[in-house]
């Protein structure tokens, strides 16, 4: 069969390969937004221009203050997350206890004017960013070239996604914040500052959308819309993994990579277009999500 | 039980009032869109219909059922592309072109009505995103849509033998005549037994199963209803704007009509024609200063949200009493 | 009795005839992309480009009264077409530039035909405006899918660039280059190894570029536009494309996208262009007034030259007819009469078919070490003539052309 359709099973590793490390994105980005879906209940449409915004941060660094990818990978997230904290004081606070409807309106409408002035101010051609200098090149495996940029995203990608979930689903941290949005009142009763843990993971799950953006500058042109087309990618991996579920999110952003990769080689013009297929054969059948627990 | 039933007397006084502000609503609002195009140029009002029309079948879903799709570009841009083909490579007259368009937008209602209606909530919105997007990919694919160039030059033709659409005159009444039968469609639909089963089903679906209505059924039958009137909005402006294309498809298309109906008003009858009106004026009259659209309907969403959850026209019947 | 009719009849009917003769007045309309993918290839650009040939043109100092609006047609082919209904039927816009998407443009042209407008695309790329969707009052500036094809795949074929693979973006602009420079290819000699179709607004290309290099095709040519042209050029060089010997073939590519990229990402990328800013002394010229305008100071784009260069002809046709004569046909038929010429593309053609002729270039991007000021970007490979560039008459399915 492989032959058949013109493709060594050489190339075919390569194309595998490259697969997963686009889920590496995928999983890093849909973990934000699994966080504060699951965490808040707010379907975060944000997300695609904070992705941005994290990027334009990593820019900034390096051409207004010198400094580079390294120190961008943790500067950039905690900008980010001082401004995910303000966007949930500012406007979230306010829609609490609402349809979730609203959350995503809101967020949505967020999107639009993030990405509006950036436009304004950035045009649309983008901006440099270069990948640092000890990333750059690659080695030849043989069946494919594989750039250093993109192991290192890969595994930067895995411990962040496997460091989170545990942080989530092992630590005391972890428990309060998950006991805190189950039962808010009864948490608070016991002592635990509930509209701050709030707003942290809010801002938690931007400074992750935040850092994706800095993985992705090196590799993607630094433009306003870079957001746009991962937007919707994104959710569907969370819905497919289950809205609540972290490690649904995690394995669904990989499990998505590889699938699309497939599809870039038998049908190239459908890979935009596979996920939103499997997202509705999951949600048919399994409505909860590959990993969710069925509410 | 908590509250107190208001009595039958003054619920019949009630609803006869209600009745008598939407009605006086209708009488006003046919009579400003016909005499607009007096004072305002007819092609932008004809635009500001075709989406009202969809608009307010967006609503019937969303303000009176509680379903919120993320999908309802589908229904608009396929309706469009039908329409338009028809009367391009067929030849066939604008009323039946228009037909076509229904026809195909409500056909595709039933198909990805009975998938999406099996979830709710936001997996409900989620299926409707994904079938949006797979017939996005089919229009992109398909050869007869010629991709992002569209369908152009699509013939206006003459309606129904009599009235030829090439008068821009004639053009409008036609589209104000097909814009007012669909949303005395959705009026009737809304203000009658049908439509008190589905707010029942919007209010507490588990009720209402108890009360032994099939209530998938009448999920589906209202989605079929709003699918085949977003067709009749689409298949219009194909032929208003002669041509078709992928903008009428894309997912942008269906948070614009999210936006409309908020802004209007979820759940009020003419609450989606200001929302539309407002959009549609925005797009045209903004695009001079084309740089902050996006930016200014990213804060209309904002505000909308946070201050203004009744929409425009929630608040001004809130504020008078009214209901529309 | 009857004379006195005759006489009062005749007086009226010139005085109607000097109602309707000419005048100096000209609105001049910039539609195109102001707020998304394509702003900064047109957008405030062109309407400054049509500022600058309103005053290069000296003509309100003749006492014409000549005004310049823009709007955004945010992409979409209805917004569009409605902006450009509203302008020629309600605000008195005589002429519509830029359009730099080719939907919007081939929807635009058909309003400026209904309404008897003056249409000058010089952003868009498809060349059916020319051919099957050609009309009286629409001329194409700049360039087509047509020229790219033929500058970039006959010129690297000439230079031992035998076999080719596409990336194309998989929409009608994409195949239509691709369809275009495979027949140039193919019929020069070379080989098109083969292709794949890479969805709109992909943002990786990873899977595309694997494939091509292991066609091991010497050409690897990029049927795309925009963020997705950028994004597989920066790519490219990240999976060193370049480095095991295959060249890199843009085949719509601008200036602004070269300096978005930076030289290191792009050096070495061959492209075709009817304009650069530093090829010769009128371009710098007018270029170097331009960057001080624009907001970013950036350097005009072959789109926005060409809104200039289509305004200054425009305004001699005008002025050799006296006057606005308000006729849009009537204006384009004067303008295809007279040849043209102005410092941005030199001298040139209008042909029957509305297409205007003038030569194209193949370019290099320069390497970082051979660039010695700021937008020093390109470095001339081969000129190709005016009449070779386009599609020749004789291959025209334009109506208008009689065979």
């Amino acid at each position: 069969m492989l032959a058949a359709l013109a493709i060594s099973p050489q190339a075919l590793f390569g194309q595998l390969l490259l697969g997963l490390i686009n889920g590496a994105f995928y999983a890093l980005l849909s973990l934000g937004l699994a966080v504060i879906f699951g965490m808040l209940n707010i379907v975060n449409f944000a997300h695609g221009a904070l992705f941005m915004m994290g990027a334009f941060c990593a820019y900034f660094l390096l051409n207004g203050l010198g400094l580079n990818y390294w120190f961008a990978l943790i500067l950039a997230p905690l900008m980010m997350g001082v401004f995910g904290a303000a966007l949930e004081r500012l406007f979230l606070k306010r829609i609490a206890g609402l349809d979730p409807v609203y959350g995503l309106l809101l967020t949505f409408g967020l999107a639009l004017i993030i990405q509006g002035v950036f436009q304004n101010y950035f045009g649309s051609s983008g901006l440099p960013y270069a990948i640092p200098a000890a990333l750059s090149g690659g080695r030849n495996l043989g069946f494919m070239f594989l750039p250093n940029y993109r192991a290192w995203a890969i595994a930067f990608s895995l411990v962040v996604c496997v460091g989170c979930w545990f942080l989530i689903e092992r630590t005391k941290l972890g428990a309060y914040l998950r006991a805190a949005t189950e039962n808010p009142a009864l948490v608070r009763a016991f002592g635990i500052n509930v509209p701050r843990m709030i707003t942290l993971t809010y801002a938690a799950g931007v400074a992750l959308a935040g850092l994706a953006g800095v993985l992705a500058a090196p590799i993607n042109q630094v433009r306003p819309q870079m957001g746009e087309n991962f937007i919707i990618v994104v959710f569907a991996v969370v819905v497919i993994g289950g809205m609540g579920s972290i490690m649904g999110s995690i394995v669904t952003g990989f499990l998505l990579g590889v699938v699309e990769g497939l599809t870039k080689v038998f049908y190239p013009e459908a890979s935009n277009t596979v996920v939103f297929v499997i997202m509705a054969i999951v949600l048919l059948i399994k409505p909860a999500g590959l990993f969710g627990r069925a509410s | 039980m908590t509250t107190s039933a208001p009595s039958p007397a003054a619920e019949t006084a009630a609803s006869a009032r209600h009745e008598r502000d939407e009605a006086i609503a209708f009488v006003v609002m046919t009579a400003l869109f016909a005499a607009a195009p007096l004072a305002i140029y007819p092609f932008f009002m004809m635009q500001a219909l075709c989406f009202a029309l969809f608009a307010c079948a967006f609503n019937l879903l969303i303000g009176y059922v509680g379903l919120l799709s993320f999908g309802h570009a589908m229904f608009l841009g396929t309706a469009g592309y039908l329409s338009a083909h028809a009367a391009k490579v067929w030849g066939l007259t604008p009323d039946l072109c228009i037909l076509f368009g229904v026809f195909g937008a409500a056909l595709l209602g039933v198909v990805t009505g009975a998938l999406a209606i099996r979830r709710q909530g936001i997996y409900f919105a989620m299926i409707t995103l994904a079938l949006a997007q797979m017939i996005y990919f089919f229009c992109v694919e398909a050869p007869f849509t010629h991709g992002e160039d569209g369908i152009q030059g699509v013939p206006q033709g003459v309606f129904l033998g009599v009235i030829p659409l090439s008068n821009p005159w004639a053009l409008y009444y036609v589209v104000l005549a097909i814009f007012l039968v669909g949303f005395f469609i959705i009026y009737r639909a809304v203000n009658s037994p049908f439509g008190e089963i589905l707010k029942a089903i919007r209010e507490n679906e588990p009720r209402a199963v108890s009360l032994g209505y099939r209530v998938d059924q009448y999920k589906l039958a209202a989605f079929v209803l709003s699918a085949a009137l977003c067709g009749l909005a689409g298949a219009t402006k194909a032929i208003v704007a002669q041509n078709a294309s992928l903008t009428d498809v894309e997912y942008s298309m269906s948070g614009q009509v999210i936006l409309m109906t908020l802004l209007g008003g979820m759940g009020t009858i003419y609450g989606p024609v200001v929302g539309a009106l407002i959009v549609v004026a925005m797009q045209n009259y903004l695009a001079q200063s084309g740089q902050w659209v996006t930016v200014i309907q990213g804060v209309i969403f904002v505000l909308c949200v946070l201050v203004f959850r009744r929409g425009v026209v929630g608040e001004i019947a809130r504020r008078f009493k009214l209901s529309l | 009795m009857k004379s006195r009719l005759a006489f009062a009849l005749t007086a009226s009917l010139m005085l109607t005839s000097a109602a309707l003769a000419d005048d100096k007045v000209v609105k001049i309309g910039s539609l195109d992309d102001q707020s998304s993918l394509y702003a900064d290839i047109g957008g405030p650009g062109s309407t400054l480009a049509a500022q600058m040939a309103v005053e290069d043109s000296g003509l309100t100092k003749k006492g014409w009264t000549i005004s310049v609006i823009d709007a955004d047609h945010q992409n979409k082919p209805d917004v569009g077409a409605g902006v450009a209904r509203k302008w020629l039927d309600e605000d008195k816009v005589d002429v519509i530039v830029s359009l730099d998407n080719s939907a919007v443009a081939l929807a635009v042209s058909q309003v400026g035909k209904e309404k008897n407008g003056v249409v000058l695309p010089s952003g868009a790329a498809s060349s059916a405006l020319t051919n099957k969707a050609c009309n009286a009052n629409t001329i194409h500036w700049a360039y087509d899918t047509y020229a790219l094809a033929n500058g970039t795949g006959k010129s690297m074929v000439k230079a031992g660039g035998d076999t080719w693979f596409f990336i194309t973006a998989d929409y009608a602009f994409g195949h239509q280059l691709q369809h275009d420079t495979t027949a140039v290819v193919e019929a020069s000699g070379g080989k098109v190894l083969g292709s794949v179709n890479a969805p709109l607004n992909t943002p990786d290309f990873s899977s595309f570029l694997l494939q091509a290099q292991s066609s091991k095709a010497k050409i690897v040519a990029l049927a795309n536009a925009g963020g997705d042209t950028t994004n597989s050029i920066k790519q490219a060089h990240e999976f060193g494309l370049t480095a095991s010997g295959q060249k890199l073939a843009g085949l719509l590519l601008f200036i602004t996208d070269v300096h978005a990229l930076g030289l290191d990402v792009a050096q070495g990328l061959s492209l075709t262009s009817t304009f650069y800013w530093d090829l010769n002394d009128g371009t710098r010229e007018f270029s170097k007034r331009f960057a001080a305008r624009m907001k970013n100071h950036a350097m005009p784009t072959m789109t926005q030259a060409g809104v200039y260069s289509s305004l200054i002809h425009y305004f001699k046709a005008l002025e050799a007819l006296g006057g606005n004569p308000h006729d849009g046909a009537k204006v384009v038929a004067k303008m295809k009469e007279m040849p043209t010429d102005d410092p941005l593309f030199g001298k040139g053609a209008i042909r029957a078919d509305g297409r205007k002729i003038h030569p194209a270039y193949l370019f290099e991007v320069k390497t970082p070490a051979d660039s010695k000021y700021p937008w020093d970007y390109y470095k001339l490979v081969a000129t190709i003539p005016g009449d070779e560039a386009f599609r020749p008459l004789s291959e025209s399915e334009c109506p208008l052309v009689k065979k």
